[in-house]
């Protein structure tokens, strides 16, 4: 509950600036509140993201193996604020139409691959429950991997972006590098005392 | 005594929005002393005294384009900005252009030029004939605003220093000062500073192409380029350049910033052209700022930037597919 009501108090403070915007316009956006608001989701999408692929590495780090329970929840804010990223993009800077969104998907790049993140992240965030987790059994773990690539499509969505400033994007590839190195290395361990 | 010239690019009166006002000059200063603190309203060799001593003190001066669209609220020119130079988001170089000491300032002209020098910009300014163009300003990101500035054809400034007949282009460079850029200093930026742009010079010598030294009756903020900056309307923001400190004749095509770094993306021309795709942004349509949160106020883009009848000649047959 706790946890639930901290991620998502990023909706609840945009909430907020966007009753005060309402109330004394041009107080608290600024000339472009659309495009505000979506890179304010696209980081939090990205944030969550990097969350989710840090869990299992911290739990094993601090000992804490009850805290892989926790990653249900991080990845289904990651889902969310995703969405609602889509859905600005949508609204508020495509304007709902369609022919340009599908145009954008067509020829840019750092769209087509945000698309695909988001696509990617539909069957996962579905089949996250428990239910799901027992039915698909050794199935659900091979799709769940798909996140490793969501990670990289979103990072490189970051870099293809970007026009002349790279801090965000080094920062969440080296995240990236990092959470997805811990389990290379990991797995080869576990390889080469298999084969031992 | 000012005339106002209507241009062919104006819109007909019957398109203008009925209830456009044009804010006199003392509303806009009730409204920039009543909004947010800016950072770098300069003051000293361009100074408020200095506008008003040219004609500025009794509201605007119309003179030459308006474009007959309702102004883009001085608030959101001035914390909007593409200004690499202060950091790469919108809202920094608002926030920190205030670091930049804009006075005392020079100017350095070089190259195809019979009187080469380098001129404070007081001497620069001296005699000039200010006047006020309302003009479009498209991003290449694909936004757009409507901003009155204050300035005067880049040709009266070029002419002074006698061009040669073997100039073709002219360069214009920013100050690099990272001690007070503090986007220049900034570790992860890919961009070859100082920034570089240029146009050819038939185009500098086109009488929609400005120097502007204020925006909306008032000497031009630091984050807007202050304190002198090129406005180029029928071309991408990006090629008006900001803070210019040289200025440059040449024989050859300038090796401008952006065109060096991404040569797919941006042209040395970058024309408005509704027709040619940018591979981030489509150009067809743009958003007019400010936007709000119920629509992006999406319009379409005009070719040339609504000013295709003054500049089309310029380019009269080049493929401007190619020569993007
Ligand atoms: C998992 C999926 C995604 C993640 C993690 C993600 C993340 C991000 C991040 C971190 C940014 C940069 C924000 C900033 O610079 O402050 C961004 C920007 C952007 N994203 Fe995404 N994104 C995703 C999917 C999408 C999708 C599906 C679309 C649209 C079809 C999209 C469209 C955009 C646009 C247009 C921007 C630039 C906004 C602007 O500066 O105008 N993204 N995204």
């Amino acid at each position: 509950m706790l946890l639930f009501a901290v991620l998502a108090s990023p909706l609840g403070v945009l909430a907020y600036d966007v009753y005060r915007e309402v109330l004394m316009p041009g107080t608290v956006f600024g000339a472009d509140p659309g495009e505000e608001i979506v890179r304010y989701m696209g980081e939090w999408a990205i944030r969550l993201l990097m969350a989710t692929l840090a869990v299992s590495p911290a739990s094993r780090l601090f000992k804490r193996p009850q805290w892989v329970r926790f990653r249900r929840m991080f990845g289904l804010f990651a889902f969310a604020y995703a969405v609602l990223h889509f859905v600005g993009y949508l609204g508020m800077l495509a304007g709902f139409d369609f022919g340009a969104v599908v145009d954008d998907f067509a020829k840019r790049p750092y769209i087509t691959v945000g698309i695909a993140a988001l696509v990617m992240l539909v069957p996962l965030a579905a089949t996250s429950t428990r239910g799901w987790q027992r039915r698909l059994r050794a199935n659900w773990r091979r799709l769940h991997r798909l996140v490793y690539v969501i990670g990289v499509l979103a990072c490189i969505h970051l870099w293809w972006l970007s026009k002349a400033g790279f801090g965000e994007a080094v920062l969440y590839t080296a995240i990236l590098i990092l959470l997805l190195g811990e389990r290379t290395v990991r797995m080869r361990v576990r390889i080469a005392a298999k084969a031992r | 005594m000012h005339i106002r010239v209507r241009a062919r690019s104006d819109p007909k009166p019957s398109e203008i929005t009925p209830e456009r006002v044009y804010r006199t000059r003392r509303e806009f200063m009730a409204l920039a002393a009543s909004s947010v603190a800016l950072g770098g309203l300069n003051a000293l060799a361009l100074t408020e005294d200095w506008l008003d001593a040219r004609g500025f003190a009794d509201g605007p001066v119309f003179k030459g384009q308006d474009p007959g669209e309702e102004i883009t609220p001085f608030q959101y020119a001035s914390s909007y900005n593409n200004f690499y130079e202060f950091g790469t988001d919108k809202g920094d170089p608002a926030q920190y252009a205030g670091e930049l000491t804009v006075d005392p300032w020079s100017v350095e002209v070089t190259g195809e030029v019979a009187k080469p020098g380098r001129i404070a910009i007081e001497d620069l300014l001296a005699g000039v004939d200010l006047e006020e163009r309302v003009y479009r300003l498209r991003c290449v990101e694909a936004w757009s605003m409507v901003i009155p500035w204050i300035g005067f054809p880049v040709k009266r400034l070029l002419d002074r220093f006698e061009p040669t007949d073997s100039a073709k282009y002219v360069e214009f460079t920013t100050l690099h000062r990272p001690e007070e850029m503090r986007g220049q200093r900034s570790f992860f930026s890919s961009i070859d500073w100082p920034y570089v742009e240029g146009l050819r010079l038939d185009e500098a010598y086109h009488p929609l192409a400005i120097f502007a030294v204020g925006m909306y009756g008032k000497v031009l903020p630091n984050q807007n380029g202050a304190p002198l900056r090129l406005v180029v309307p029928w071309k991408y923001g990006f090629k008006s350049i900001k803070s210019i400190v040289g200025i440059r004749l040449m024989r050859r095509q300038p090796r401008t910033t952006w065109n060096v770094m991404a040569p797919d993306e941006y042209g040395f021309y970058a024309n408005v052209n509704p027709n040619v795709d940018h591979p981030r942004w489509s150009q067809k349509t743009e958003r007019r700022l400010p936007s709000s949160f119920f629509s992006p106020n999406r319009i379409d883009t005009m070719m040339f930037n609504g000013y295709a009848e003054e500049v089309a000649p310029l380019y009269a047959g080049m493929n401007l597919r190619r020569k993007y």
